[in-house]
């Protein structure tokens, strides 16, 4: 760790860890409701606790994108951060926040919680991905804008690389985007429409040049090889990025009521969206391969490999089986998005900011890597979550392609719900393997608390 | 030259010239115009008796115009590569401006072309050739800008004598991309508006 005020990614890397374990666990519970439909009900239902599952992935990936930003811009400006009080200030705001928002979640039906809140001032809850009551909503934009002023003003008092450019376009885009979240049209189509420009230019779109920009730093840091090399890859990704991931918002709008010709233009440009994936794996592979020193930190190095190589299959592949129009007239919304989702989001996300907790955790509790037993652990940690994905994203494809067989394209098609029970053993061999990505991540925390030290080499 | 070959004092000659970044790019576009034109191909063959007589109503002068404008600016372009490699630094800048005002050019033609189609009413909903014609067109015109930006980026750098014969790496880069620029048009034009 280069300058003190870095360390304040600290705590956020802590809670964001936190928040991984209840979204699992929510995983589990809901995984098990799919095929016991009563499963802790009235307690949990299955409305809540999917809402936890997938709100408590966006705010740990929030707090590790926010603390992985207060240790990459601090080193990459060359000075000490604009203000650590500010963030460690932010940090409590939004983790109380969060906590009050499950809470809420968890103790008053739904409805109530909208009443409680204020909803009917502004009427933003009830949305997939977007439940969040409206205090919530606003604290997320207060925190997001305090914390885009703090890194802003530390790079403009430092040196500015590419990694930070990149890195502060995708964070102020991620803070824009959000704003659509209080875009509420009456009008279903229009609110639809707007309602991707949040989910889908988030993640096909600014949340890429965070991913980018993180991989880069690390890559920097652990291969040695040299920045103009970095920079030049991360312009031409995110360059990429862009040019496929804006137009490809099209492969949402097939069938919501928008002309006809977003399927032309979701079609064409999200099938070439793998292409940033697939320059992404080149890139961390290549520059291991040129790396100029072995750097003490193995469990680091395989992270960044897994992220290049699963944000590719999870992002790139699972997602162009089901974008080209013709294809999703039958695969809309079925298991096939689930398991697209699912690895997509452990592969590009979650393995980018577990990749900058990796490199930088050890910095900041004083030693370049932690103990070789604790990294075996950690690799343990790694490949027991990543196979574990790998099978759940398997399984979910298995379910959804004899739900598009047995529900829509059969010459007798069933009704919803009897698909689903003649699906049921994928549910039940996906909750397996969730039991085996949970028992990987209790085996990845619990490598942070081997002791101990790897020396760098000379 | 790249720094890799600066560090090591290789030979001036390079293939491909500019930057590998900016072929990465370029294979990138050339790819999405692909798609783009295999998917009008395929249209049009389902669609063979509405594309034709659509394609009537295109204003092909304007086309051919622009397709002359177009060649022209590579021409410059392609002059001002061989005059920073015969060391003419003033005259490589006017050529890389005499590129752009020909881009200018091509989307001045572009305008009175547009604004004829959409003063008839006719807009991406209009069919499936219109759809087509609009989107490719449209896309093929931002890459216009998007090349003469470069190619600003390039003739200010050129203007203040960042370029020589040894070393102008930037303006075989930003000359790269403008003749991708063309090659896509010369494709486009016979493609939408000309082939029956």
């Amino acid at each position: 760790m280069q300058f003190k005020s870095q360390a304040v990614s600290k705590p956020y890397f802590i809670a964001a860890l936190g928040l991984f374990v209840a979204q699992i666990l929510f995983g589990l519970i809901m995984g098990l409701q799919y095929v016991m439909g009563d499963f802790l009900f009235p307690h949990i239902p299955f409305n809540v606790a999917r809402m936890v599952h997938t709100n408590a992935l966006i705010v740990w990936l929030l707090m590790g994108f926010m603390g992985a930003a207060y240790y990459l811009v601090p080193e990459e400006s060359e000075t000490e951060l604009f203000s650590p009080k500010l963030a460690i200030a932010l940090f409590w705001i939004f983790l109380v926040a969060a906590a009050l928002t499950v809470v809420g979640y968890l103790l008053v039906p739904y409805a109530t919680l909208a009443k409680m809140t204020g909803n009917d001032l502004i009427p933003t809850m009830g949305r997939e991905f977007l439940e969040q009551p409206l205090p919530t909503k606003l604290g997320i934009v207060v925190v997001a804008l305090a914390f885009l002023f703090n890194i802003t003003m530390t790079v403009l008092k430092g040196r500015k690389t590419a990694i930070n450019t990149v890195l502060l376009i995708g964070l102020w885009g991620l803070a824009i985007f959000f704003l659509f979240s209080f875009y509420n049209p009456d009008n279903v189509v229009r609110d639809k429409f707007y309602w991707w420009w949040v989910v889908h230019l988030w993640v096909e779109g600014v949340w890429e040049l965070i991913l980018g920009a993180i991989l880069a730093f690390v890559l920097i840091k652990i291969t040695g090889v040299d920045r103009e090399v970095i920079e030049k890859w991360l312009y031409v990704i995110i360059t990429l990025t862009l040019v496929t991931g804006i137009i490809g918002t099209g492969h949402h709008y097939y069938w919501i009521g928008t002309p006809e010709y977003w399927q032309w233009f979701g079609s064409i440009f999200s099938a070439l969206e793998p292409i940033p994936f697939f320059a992404m794996t080149l890139f961390a592979f290549n520059m291991v391969n040129r790396r100029r020193r072995e750097h003490p930190n193995k469990a680091a190095t395989l992270w960044a490999l897994g992220t290049g190589v699963m944000s590719f299959l999870g992002a790139g592949v699972w997602g162009f089986l089901h974008t080209l129009a013709p294809v999703n007239f039958y695969t809309h919304g079925t298991q096939i998005t689930a398991a697209h989702g699912h690895m997509a989001f452990y592969g590009a996300y979650v393995m980018v900011v577990i990749t900058m907790i990796s490199y930088a955790m050890p910095l900041m509790r004083g030693r370049a890597a932690n103990s070789n037993k604790a990294q075996v652990a950690e690799m343990w940690g790694f490949w027991l979550m990543t196979v574990a994905i790998v099978f759940i994203t398997l399984f979910l494809t298995a379910a959804g392609i004899l739900q598009v067989w047995l529900q829509r394209v059969s010459a007798t098609p069933m009704s919803f719900m009897d698909a689903q029970a003649q699906v049921s053993m994928f549910y039940w061999m996906r909750e397996w393997a969730g039991v085996i990505f949970l028992i990987g991540l209790i085996v990845y925390i619990s490598s942070f608390f081997i002791p101990g030290e790897e020396k760098a080499k000379a | 030259m790249t720094a890799h070959a600066r560090r090591h004092g290789h030979a001036l000659a390079e293939y491909p010239p500019g930057d590998l970044a900016i072929w990465v790019f370029i294979l990138a576009e050339l790819l999405a115009f692909g798609v783009l034109f295999a998917a009008y191909a395929i249209t049009r063959l389902k669609n063979l008796d509405l594309f034709n007589e659509m394609q009537l109503t295109l204003n092909r002068d304007a086309g051919a115009l622009n397709t002359l404008l177009l060649i022209t600016g590579s021409w410059f372009v392609a002059r001002a590569v061989a005059a920073i490699k015969a060391d003419r630094r003033h005259g490589a800048a006017n050529f890389l401006l005499a590129g752009i005002a020909s881009g200018f050019a091509f989307l001045v033609v572009k305008y009175f072309e547009y604004s004829a189609k959409f003063d008839a009413g006719i807009s991406l909903d209009t069919n499936t050739f219109y759809m087509f014609y609009i989107s490719l067109t449209m896309f093929h015109a931002l890459h216009v800008v998007l090349g003469m930006v470069i190619l600003g980026f390039v003739w200010n750098k050129a203007r203040q004598g960042a370029y020589t014969a040894r070393e102008h790496h930037g303006i075989e880069t930003g000359a790269s991309y403008w003749h991708m620029v063309d090659l896509v048009w010369i494709i486009l034009f016979p493609l939408v508006y000309v082939m029956r």
